[in-house]
């Protein structure tokens, strides 16, 4: 294992964090804090309680996880298309590390900043609505398993990207709409029956169900379902990146 | 002595149908410094980035101090420094952070003493808080060279190193390569000057259309390939060169002026004894005597025509 190489994409990308703090931090944070402050206080305050839940403390876990799925996606797809665009990927291409490594360094960090940014996102979620995490455990584990799988995702758009467009056309019109129309805001049980069959092929509705419970112990799903399709996500990212190492898509020529 | 990098029955086929490197067979010996010639598109990125991991062989076998460079990538690589021909830098980032990188990157410890003689080295030392988008283009290209050291290499590939640099840095550049070598490490660099080849390499080898069409010793290939001129400055002008001269490979230029005899300096005897008497005898005087010896340029330029 090549601990310094992983050491080093590790530092280099979250030291990226550190100089673009606005728009890695602060930028999600006030974003975050505009949706429960409309959602939560303004029109949430109408809303009856669902499943037992305030309104507000109803859209905390998918709130967190819509800024945990764009996150980690854009920090891993930016990662690896920016050394592509400015053609330093020579430099990682002819370095004596293996794609798991690469990977450990790249997705690491990408996980790790997202990570950060949701609990950052969790805390600031304590000024406007009162919340309790009846799983903590499991709140963690929702938390970073979703975090690797689509910092994995996020790899693979960087790869397939060629350029600034096609890096955020994914982010924006795929992945924005199936967080949002994965029950960030609703039950699935509050949709009409056509559209609740609709939902059941949204995959990011079975995280926010699963991450969901964690907090009051009441999904739309069960929590082993919720696990199945994230553990199938991830399997697929994995299998994805696999080929994408040894095909050198979009890498080598 | 064994080679250091060995390149054996190497081919590499683009998808797009394009031959890159047709049968290249190569064998660089340790310390030396081997200059690759050869016009544009030839094919002297595409080797090099071959034995670097960046561009796949289509078929063939490259291997690194005796080891694969597929199967044993991770002692191979390590051995390897490339500065490539772009400049292709992190623009936000500082000079000491990327150079930092890189040696982290290639699989060694963090060493800021090591990193600190780089760059002072290079000339860099007041500049390692810059940021890479500040820095000039000669600059640049000295951070793309510290980038490459920094893990401590014995082989290093500079891929048109001076191109776009001015005088100094070349003459900066070329005084570093030769302090390498005599350090120890191998390097392989290709060149449009052939100049540079002429005055650093210790061998040449010049690729056309993905072939490589010689490899020689670069004295050796000067004194096989090089003619060497005697020039006379004429007191009186020359109409034509008196029939008992035309034997001899005789030019007249500049007006009748200049008497030019082209000879090889191989042959046992070069004849200028012979020319000097027929020329007195004849009384043709002349008031200067000057040789001039043909240049790498010239080899190079007549090997690639050769091979159209």
């Amino acid at each position: 294992m090549n601990r310094y190489a992983v050491a080093a994409i590790y530092k280099f990308e979250m030291a990226r964090t550190k100089r673009t703090l606005f728009q890695s931090i602060i930028s999600p944070v006030i974003s975050t804090s505009l949706y429960f402050i409309v959602f939560g206080s303004a029109i949430g305050s109408r809303i009856t309680e669902i499943d037992g839940v305030s309104y507000g403390a109803f859209i905390v876990p998918g709130l967190i996880m819509l800024s945990l799925l764009t996150q980690s996606i854009s920090n891993a797809s930016f990662g690896i298309f920016f050394p592509k665009f400015t053609g330093t990927i020579y430099e990682l291409l002819s370095a004596p590390v293996s794609s798991f490594e690469v990977l450990l360094g790249y997705v690491g960090a990408a996980a790790t900043k997202s990570i950060l940014l949701a609990l950052i996102i969790l805390a600031t979620a304590h000024f406007f609505v009162p919340l309790e995490i009846a799983h903590p455990l499991w709140m963690l584990f929702f938390l970073v398993m979703t975090a690797i799988t689509f910092s994995l995702f996020g790899f693979i758009i960087g790869i397939w990207a060629d350029n600034f467009e096609k890096l955020q056309v994914i982010p924006l019109i795929v992945i924005t709409p199936l967080v949002f129309l994965g029950g960030t805001f609703y039950s699935v049980s509050m949709l009409p029956p056509f559209w609740q069959t609709v939902t059941q092929f949204n995959p990011v509705f079975y995280l926010i169900s699963g991450f969901r419970w964690s907090f009051y112990g009441v999904a739309d799903v069960s929590l082993i379902t919720s696990i199945f399709v994230m553990s199938g996500f991830l399997a697929f990212c994995l299998l994805a990146v696999v080929w994408i190492f040894k095909s050198g898509y979009q890498m080598k020529q | 002595m064994q080679p250091i990098i060995q390149i054996t029955d190497v081919n590499k086929i683009y998808t797009s149908g394009f031959q890159a490197l047709n049968n290249i067979n190569l064998s660089i010996k340790p310390a030396e410094i081997f200059a690759l010639l050869g016009p544009n598109g030839a094919g002297k990125t595409t080797l090099i980035s071959t034995i670097c991991g960046i561009v796949d062989a289509t078929s063939g076998q490259i291997t690194v101090d005796g080891k694969d460079i597929v199967s044993g990538y991770r002692h191979t690589r390590e051995l390897i420094g490339l500065v490539p021909q772009e400049l292709t830098t992190d623009a936000f980032e500082t000079v000491w952070t990327t150079v930092s990188f890189s040696r982290g990157l290639f699989g060694k410890k963090s060493n800021p003493a090591f990193i600190e003689k780089t760059l002072k080295s290079l000339s860099l030392w007041d500049k390692k808080d810059n940021r890479m988008m500040e820095l000039s283009g000669g600059m640049k290209r000295r951070v793309m060279i510290a980038k490459a050291l920094s893990h401590e290499p014995s082989i290093l590939f500079l891929d048109e190193p001076t191109a776009g640099v001015d005088v100094e840095l070349r003459k900066d550049m070329w005084q570093l390569v030769r302090q390498l070598r005599n350090d120890g490490v191998t390097i392989i660099l290709t060149t449009h000057y052939i100049e540079e080849a002429e005055e650093i390499a210790d061998r040449i080898g010049v690729i056309k259309n993905g072939q490589l069409i010689l490899v020689e010793d670069k004295v050796a290939l000067m004194n096989q390939l090089g003619k060497k001129q005697l020039i006379l400055d004429l007191k009186e002008p020359l109409t034509e060169i008196p029939s008992a001269m035309t034997d001899f490979n005789l030019q007249v230029k500049n007006e009748g002026l200049q008497l030019i005899y082209s000879y090889d300096t191989t042959e046992e005897h070069t004849g200028i004894s012979a020319l000097l008497q027929h020329l007195s005898v004849a009384g043709i005087g002349f008031k200067d005597i000057k040789t001039d010896q043909s240049s790498l340029e010239d080899i190079f330029v007549s090997l690639v025509k050769e091979s159209t």
